[in-house]
C-alpha cells in the first residue's frame, strides 16, 4: 500500500495529504481489481471460445436482465460512496480554520508574490510556520494563474478579477514546490517557486528580520540571491543570450537605445527606475512585459540587484 | 473462393476529378473526408512528435518556450477540430450508415457535399493562421490570455467557427436520414448500433455546437470591437468564458468517443459470430451519455473559482456518465461469452479499445472526484487520461473501423500480417507514451510546461520513445492500407461474414448502393439463425 502511494503520489505535506491520498489508494485498488477482472475475463474469452475449423454457428442467446441490473447497481454504489468520500474532503479543502494567518498571494507573468499582515513581502519563496493553517488570498495582476502545491494536494485557480482562497497547514518543515498549472504563456513553465516551511520560533525570526544581506554577505552575493529569488533570472539572461527582457551581462555602463529612440548610458538610477517604474524607459526590441516591483522590493534589496549588476562584465 | 471486383462500381461508375469534387454519392463525399481528416491526422501526428522530442529534456532542444506553446496549441485544435470530431461521422457514418439501412443515399447529398466545403475552408482557415504567427492559446483559448496573445487568434477561431458548421450539417443530416430512409422492416431496435451511436452523436452535434460558434463570436467580437464579455480589463468575466466553451466541449468529447463506441459494437459481434448482449442497453446508455454528457461541463472548472455548490452538483452528476460506459463495456464481453472469436485485425483493434478504454474511464472516475482532482488538475494526469480515452477509445475504433470496412470501401483486402504488426506497435506504444504520464502527473508535473523539473526526464524519455514507436506504427498502417487500395487481393462481397445490410451489396459497392429498395430480411445480429456467406445473395426488393 505504502509503496504504491510513493510510487504515485509526493510527499504527504499537509494536514489534507493523507485523506486526499487515502481516497485515492480506494479508487486506484478498486479500479485495479475490475480492470484485471475485466481484462482476464476477455482473455479468456478469447481463448475459449477461440473460432475454430471455420466453423461459426453460436447457440441462441440468453437475455439476463438480473445480469444487466447487477451491473449497473453495484458500480453505482460504489461510485456514489467514492462520491460523497471526495464531496467530504473537499469541503475540508475549501473551508478555512478561523484561526488561521492570512497572506496576500499575487501572480503575475511570470512570477508568484507574498504580503504578509505584518508588512513582510516576498517573492518566489512563500516562508511559512509549520503546524498552523495559512489562508492564502489570491489575486492576478494579468492572466489566469493557479497556484498548486503538489505536497500539500491544493490547488486553486488565480484569477484577474477577483480573490480566490486557498489554505493549508505544514505538517512537516522544509522546502515544497510550488508550480504555475494556468497556462500563461512564455514564462508558464519557469514560474514555480517554492514553500519554506519553518519551526515556529524560526519563522518568527524571518518575519521580524526583514531583508538585507546576511552576516558576512557582501552586497554583490546579496543582490545574486534577490536575481534568482525575485526571479529576475526567468526574463533576463547572465551569458548575452536574449530573452524576454535584456541581458545582464555588460548591462551597467552600456549604452542602451529606447523604445522612443532616444539613448541612455545605464546606471544607478536607470536600474532603480526600470526596477519600480519600468514602463518609463524601455530598451528598444522588446515587449513592455516588465512587471514593477514596487512594494515589493525594499531599497536594500535594489542596492543589492545594482552592486550585482555591476559586477556581470563582459 | 477466388473473388473478382465486380466490372462497375461507385469508384470507376464516373470518372475525372469534376465527378469527385462535384459529387452526391455518400461514399464518394465519406472518401473526400477521408482524405482531409486523414491528412489533418498526419500534420497533428508531427506536431505531437515535435513535443515529445523537444521534453527529451528538461531544457530548451530545438524550440523555445514561445515555439513549444504553438506546438502543443496546434497538436491540440488540429486533432479536436480537424482531425477526430469529423473523423468517423464524415468518414465511416458518411460511407457505411446509408448501407447499413439499405439506403441509397443520405436525406440531403447536397448539404452533405456543402459540409465537406466547408471543412475545407475551415481547414485553410487554419493552415493559414499557421502560416501568420501560428496560435499560443492552447486548443481551449481561456481567457483573458486569448483576448491579449498577438499569434493569429482571430484566424484560427474563425476556423473552429467554420468547421462547427460542417459538424452541424453532417449531424442534421444523419439523424433525418436515420429517421427517413431506414429500409421496410427495419425498426429503430433492428438499426445496428453504430447507427444508434451515430444517431446519438449527430444529436449533440447539432444542439451543442452552436454554443461554441457563439462563444467564438463574442470572442472575436471582444478582440475586433473591444466589447467587454471575457477580459476583466474591459469589465468581462474570464470564467464566463470557460462555461461557454465547456458546455460545448464536454458535449464534444462524446462526440468524439460515442461513434467509436459504435464500432466497437459492430467489431464485437462480427468477429464473435454472436448475437449482441443487451442490445437494448447499449443502444440506449448511448442516448444516456449524449444526455448526461450536457450537464457536467462544470467538472473541467473544479479549482477555476466557480461555486463550491456547482462543483459539488457537477461531480455528482459526473459519476452518471460512467455508468453508462460500464454498460457498454460489461455488454461487449458478455457477448464474447459462448462466441465463435476470431482475432482478425479489426478485432484486435476492438481488444486493444476494450483494455485501453478502460483505463480510461477508471482514471475519469479518479479525476471526477472532487479532492482527488483539485491535485490532478492540469497536470500529466489529465493529459494522459484524456490520450487513454480519445486514442485509447475513439482511434482504436477509428483504425478498427477502417480495417473492418476497408475490403468494402475498396472491394480489396490489406495484408494481414503487417496489420497485425502495426496493431501490437500501436498498442505497445500507446501504453509506453501515455501510462508514464499518470505517475509524473500524480507527482504534479504540470501540463504545457516547455521546460521541467529534471526529476521528470527519465519518464518524459521514456515516454517520448513510446511516441516514436507509434508514429512509426502509423506510419506502416498508411502504406500497407494504401498499397491495397491498387494490389490487395479482391476480398468478395462479405469477407467477415456479417449480417448488417451494408455486406449484402458487392464491393466496391455500386453507385446506387441497392438494386431496388431491399427488404431488411433479418436483424444485424442473428447469428444464431442465418449463416452469413461471403457471396452475392440476392435480397427481396419492393
Amino acid at each position: 500500500m505504502d509503496t504504491t502511494r510513493s510510487l504515485f503520489l509526493p510527499p504527504q505535506g499537509s494536514t489534507v495529504a493523507s485523506d486526499v491520498d487515502a481516497l485515492f489508494g480506494f479508487i486506484f485498488w478498486i479500479s485495479l481489481f475490475f480492470f484485471v477482472g475485466v481484462t482476464a475475463l476477455t482473455v479468456y474469452f478469447c481463448i475459449k471460445y477461440k473460432r475454430k475449423d471455420g466453423k461459426s454457428e453460436t447457440t441462441p442467446y440468453i437475455e439476463s436482465m438480473a445480469l444487466e441490473i447487477t451491473w449497473i447497481v453495484i458500480p453505482t454504489i460504489l461510485l456514489m460512496v467514492i462520491f460523497v468520500w471526495g464531496f467530504q474532503d473537499f469541503v475540508r479543502l475549501h473551508i478555512v480554520p478561523a484561526n488561521s494567518m492570512e497572506i496576500k498571494v499575487t501572480g503575475q507573468k511570470w512570477f508568484w508574490s507574498y504580503n504578509y499582515e505584518e508588512g513582510a513581502t516576498g517573492v518566489g519563496e512563500l516562508v511559512v510556520p509549520v503546524g498552523k493553517p495559512v489562508k492564502l488570498l489570491m489575486s492576478s495582476k494579468d492572466v489566469i494563474h493557479s497556484f498548486f502545491v503538489p505536497a500539500f494536494r491544493i490547488k486553486m485557480d488565480v484569477l484577474p478579477n477577483r480573490y480566490t482562497i486557498t489554505w493549508f497547514e505544514a505538517t512537516m518543515t522544509g522546502e515544497f514546490e510550488i508550480y504555475c498549472t494556468e497556462f500563461c504563456g512564455k514564462g508558464h513553465s519557469e514560474m514555480w517557486g517554492t514553500v519554506k516551511v519553518l519551526p515556529q520560533d524560526e519563522f518568527d525570526k524571518w518575519l521580524e528580520a526583514g531583508s538585507g544581506p546576511g552576516e558576512g554577505e557582501s552586497m554583490k552575493d546579496y543582490g545574486a540571491r534577490m536575481f534568482v529569488k525575485n526571479a529576475c533570472n526567468t526574463c533576463h539572461s547572465l551569458d548575452g543570450s536574449k530573452n524576454v527582457g535584456p541581458t545582464f551581462q555588460g548591462l551597467f555602463g552600456r549604452r542602451e537605445v529606447m523604445s522612443d529612440g532616444t539613448a541612455i548610458t545605464v546606471d544607478e538610477n536607470y536600474i532603480r527606475e526600470s526596477v519600480l517604474n519600468p514602463m518609463a524607459k524601455q530598451v528598444a526590441g522588446f515587449d513592455p512585459v516588465m512587471p514593477t516591483y514596487q512594494g515589493i522590493l525594499k531599497d536594500v534589496d535594489i542596492d543589492g540587484l545594482i552592486a550585482y549588476i555591476k559586477s556581470l562584465e563582459n | 473462393m477466388e473473388h473478382t471486383i465486380p466490372e462497375k462500381h461507385y469508384l470507376n461508375e464516373a470518372t475525372g476529378w469534376k465527378s469527385w469534387l462535384m459529387t452526391l454519392d455518400h461514399k464518394r463525399i465519406g472518401i473526400l473526408y477521408m482524405i482531409m481528416v486523414m491528412f489533418s491526422f498526419f500534420l497533428g501526428g508531427v506536431f505531437a512528435l515535435l513535443i515529445r522530442w523537444e521534453l527529451l529534456s528538461p531544457d530548451k532542444i530545438l524550440m523555445g518556450p514561445e515555439m513549444y506553446n504553438q506546438a502543443f496549441s496546434l497538436h491540440g485544435i488540429i486533432m479536436i477540430f480537424l482531425f477526430i470530431i469529423p473523423s468517423i461521422p464524415a468518414i465511416l457514418g458518411n460511407f457505411v450508415m446509408p448501407l447499413m439501412i439499405g439506403a441509397k443515399d443520405v436525406a440531403f447529398p447536397r448539404l452533405n457535399l456543402a459540409s465537406w466545403y466547408i471543412y475545407v475552408i475551415g481547414f485553410c482557415f487554419a493552415v493559414y493562421a499557421l502560416f501568420t504567427g501560428g496560435i499560443d492559446t492552447g486548443w481551449t483559448f481561456y481567457t483573458p490570455y486569448s483576448s491579449e496573445s498577438t499569434t493569429a487568434v482571430i484566424p484560427i477561431l474563425t476556423a473552429a467557427f467554420v468547421l462547427g458548421f460542417s459538424s452541424i450539417f453532417t449531424g442534421l443530416n444523419f439523424i433525418v436520414t436515420i429517421h427517413r430512409l431506414r429500409a421496410p422492416g427495419m425498426t429503430w431496435f433492428q438499426l445496428p448500433l453504430f447507427v444508434w451511436a451515430i444517431y446519438a452523436t449527430a444529436l449533440i452535434q447539432v444542439l451543442a455546437t452552436p454554443v461554441l460558434g457563439i462563444t467564438l463570436a463574442l470572442l472575436m467580437l471582444e478582440r475586433v470591437v473591444g466589447i467587454g464579455i471575457f477580459d476583466p480589463a474591459m469589465g468581462g468575466d474570464p470564467v464566463l468564458f470557460q462555461h461557454f466553451f465547456w458546455f460545448y466541449s464536454h458535449p464534444a468529447v462524446y462526440i468524439m468517443i460515442l461513434p467509436g463506441m459504435g464500432i466497437i459494437s459492430e467489431l464485437i459481434a462480427t468477429f464473435s459470430h454472436r448475437r449482441i448482449f443487451g442490445y437494448k442497453f447499449i443502444a440506449f446508455s448511448s442516448l444516456g451519455i449524449a444526455f448526461t454528457g450536457f450537464l457536467v461541463w462544470g467538472h473541467h472548472m473544479f479549482v477555476s473559482g466557480q461555486s463550491d455548490l456547482a462543483a459539488v452538483i457537477f461531480s455528482f452528476l459526473t459519476f452518471f456518465v460512467g455508468i453508462p460506459s460500464g454498460i457498454k463495456i460489461l455488454n461487449w464481453i458478455a457477448t464474447m461469452y459462448k462466441g465463435s472469436i476470431s482475432l482478425d485485425t479489426p478485432m484486435l483493434w476492438a481488444l486493444s479499445f476494450l483494455i485501453l478504454f478502460s483505463i480510461g474511464g477508471f482514471t475519469g472516475i479518479v479525476l471526477g472526484t472532487l479532492s482527488i482532482d483539485v491535485h490532478l488538475h492540469d497536470t500529466y494526469f489529465v493529459v494522459s487520461h484524456f490520450h487513454y480515452v480519445m486514442v485509447g477509445g475513439t482511434v482504436m475504433a477509428i483504425f478498427g473501423g477502417l480495417h473492418y470496412w476497408w475490403p468494402k470501401i475498396w472491394g480489396r483486402m490489406y495484408n494481414e500480417t503487417l496489420a497485425r504488426i502495426a496493431v501490437v506497435m500501436i498498442f505497445v506504444g500507446f501504453n509506453i507514451t501515455f501510462f508514464v504520464q499518470f505517475i509524473m502527473g500524480t507527482q504534479g508535473m504540470p501540463r504545457r510546461y516547455a521546460t521541467y523539473l529534471p526529476q521528470f526526464q527519465g519518464m518524459h524519455g521514456f515516454s517520448s520513445i513510446g511516441a516514436l514507436i507509434m508514429g512509426v506504427g502509423f506510419l506502416l498502417i498508411a502504406i500497407y492500407l494504401i498499397y491495397a487500395i491498387f494490389k490487395g487481393k479482391p476480398a468478395g462481397p462479405n469477407p467477415w461474414r456479417a449480417l448488417t445490410m451494408e455486406w449484402e451489396t458487392p464491393s466496391p459497392p455500386t453507385a446506387g448502393n441497392f438494386e431496388g429498395q431491399p427488404i431488411l430480411e433479418h436483424g444485424p445480429y442473428d447469428y444464431d439463425k442465418v449463416i452469413p456467406e461471403n457471396a452475392l445473395k440476392p435480397y427481396k426488393t419492393i
